[in-house]
């Protein structure tokens, strides 16, 4: 059997855990630089607000509907995740982390078990310890799970948060039940050309036949519809491994000269190479976007993008970062107010098993440099160490007027009791 | 760890462990006498293991005011919260009462709960149903400055 934990609407449900005047009210979340709104309360969704929503745009509406709004306040979100599926680790060695605030577990030779209980024993347990509302959804594979977790989410009177796909009966009615758009790993484009074929549900998707999906789509299809079929086909991690890394930010101010653009481009660069060798790949391909203020219909606008493709793979920040600053000044134009730029890498491949190139490499020295760098800055954090082309006398810059105090990761902040 | 299993070999992968606070001997493999405290290495003692007993449930929090001096929470005293044990009775608590995070002694009557303060100032509060009450965690250690 596999299971889906997924914590109810988990920004705002950590913003709750220290500061319970907030429970039952409408809260939003916005993202990095006080964008747009990246999570709501269900409170908040009801008064229909959107995902997305510019921040700007709904200043009256969050004072209208009483909506308390806060700066994305990621070192206290990590550290209760990080709580989060360490717990999940305690009823099963088999957890797939799928995101920050959801995970797969798989219950290999858990026989007899009676996992509505046991379900309900996950849920008490973060609860209790975290204080961070879940829901949890088992069935015999992955995508089943996917979907008995949006049931027991749909339903929680009726399901307590627990709901288990454990018979040929639920399984058909859950399958009739969930629109093909609100299937895990069924994408837009997927659902236009299904939708074509008339398929509206999940029921609908696996009448299909085999061949016909195998003759039209890829293998992940085939694997998904047997795992709605209940044959369990996908592991954990499988669609999982990312394709692509991107650090895409708003500038505080808009900027026309060509010297921030550079800088911010490369602090990017450098964010991307670190994840990049956080989960150990190396990258083909950069992509620099940039692009003017879209809410200021007014001034003239500028979107661009382009792509630079290496000759070797690589995770090196020097490389990542020169090559971003030249793609960035190649699109940049001359009396342009830009206000956003993004990197990100793609084509990526394992770092310690991909093809070599026969007459370019990599500077050798590049790799114990950058492992050297990312050890110091791990102890000193704040990224002390930074390349010549980032500005050192930043240190953080995002707009977060809104953040919440960091409770768990700063003594400075934590609870004050009387 | 076990890294491939077949019929005929299994393949390990040596263990590593990051060690940090234990100590590191170097005894060296030349003649001589050996170090007699080899056989005797032992963790170095680490407050966190002490104080600490569960890692995921643990929260800090710091005393604000005099309300409890009586049980030797003052003011600006670190509190180790561990949320995954029971209120009980005589436990000491942090408490969320209508909109304010509190910590007071937890005394659990037959038909009522009270939050008995431990300075003669202080009075103690009757939880109502009309309260806001939420016990957040129970307290387990007290770390002051001295």
């Amino acid at each position: 059997m596999f299971a889906l934990v997924d914590c109810n609407n988990f920004y705002a449900s950590c913003e709750r855990v220290f500061n319970p005047r907030l429970r039952n009210k409408p809260i939003a979340i916005l993202s990095n630089n006080d964008g747009c709104v990246i999570s709501r309360s269900d409170e908040a969704k009801s008064m229909g607000l959107p995902m997305g929503a510019p921040a700007f745009k709904y200043e009256g509406f969050f004072k209208a509907n009483d909506i308390q709004v806060f700066s994305s306040n990621y070192p206290l979100y990590g550290d209760m995740s990080s709580r989060v599926m360490s717990i999940l680790e305690q009823f099963t060695p088999d957890v797939e982390i799928y995101s920050i605030d959801e995970a797969f577990l798989k219950f290999k030779g858990f026989d007899n078990y009676n996992f509505e209980d046991y379900g309900n024993q996950i849920r008490k347990r973060i609860l209790k310890w975290t204080g961070i509302p879940t829901c949890v959804g088992i069935a015999p594979t992955k995508a089943l799970s996917k979907v008995a977790n949006k049931i027991a989410r749909k339903f929680p009177n009726e399901t307590k948060g627990v709901y288990v796909i454990d018979s040929e009966d639920k399984r058909i009615k859950a399958l009739r039940w969930i629109q093909l758009k609100d299937v895990w790993g069924i994408g837009r484009g997927l659902q236009k050309r299904l939708s074509a074929k008339n398929c509206k549900t999940a029921y609908d998707f696996v009448q299909l036949s085999d061949g016909w999906i195998r003759k039209n789509f890829s293998i992940t299809e085939w694997k998904l519809k047997k795992d709605l079929e209940g044959i369990p086909t996908l592991e954990l991690d499988e669609l999982k491994t990312k394709r692509a890394i991107a650090t895409t930010r708003s500038f505080e101010y808009t900027f026309s000269d060509l010297e921030n653009i550079k800088e911010r481009v490369s602090t990017f660069a450098t964010s991307c190479a670190e994840k990049l060798r956080k989960q150990k790949s190396s990258c083909y391909m950069i992509i620099v976007i940039l692009s003017s203020d879209r809410h200021k219909k007014n001034l003239e606008q500028h979107r661009v993008s382009t792509q630079v493709r290496l000759s070797y793979p690589t995770d090196s920040t020097l490389i990542i970062s020169n090559a971003a600053v030249n793609a960035v000044v190649s699109i940049f134009k001359e009396d342009i107010k830009y206000k956003r730029a993004g990197v990100i890498v793609t084509g990526l491949v394992p770092t310690d098993n991909y093809q070599l190139h026969l007459f370019e490499h990599e500077n050798p020295k590049h790799k114990p440099l950058m492992r050297a760098i990312d050890m110091l800055n791990t102890k000193y954090g704040d990224y002390k160490l930074k390349l010549g082309n980032q500005d050192l006398e930043r240190t953080w810059k995002m707009r977060q007027e809104r953040l919440s105090p960091r409770r768990t990761t700063n003594i400075n902040e934590i609870l004050k009791v009387k | 760890m076990i890294l491939h299993k077949s019929q005929n070999l299994t393949f390990f992968t040596p263990e590593i462990s990051n060690g940090s606070g234990a100590l590191f001997f170097d005894t060296g493999i030349s003649a001589g006498f050996p170090s007699p405290a080899e056989d005797f290495k032992q963790q170095r003692i680490s407050l966190d293991k002490e104080l600490i007993k569960n890692t995921e449930a643990t929260f800090f929090v710091r005393v604000s005011g005099q309300s409890m001096i009586g049980a030797g929470l003052d003011d600006s005293d670190l509190l180790v919260i561990d949320r995954s044990l029971e209120p009980q009775h005589n436990k000491i608590a942090v408490c969320f009462l209508d909109g304010e995070f509190t910590v007071k002694r937890l005394k659990v009557k037959r038909d009522s709960i009270w939050l008995q303060p431990e300075n003669p100032e202080y009075e103690p509060i009757k939880i109502t149903k009309e309260n806001d009450f939420v016990i957040w965690g129970v307290v387990t250690n007290v770390i002051k400055k001295v």
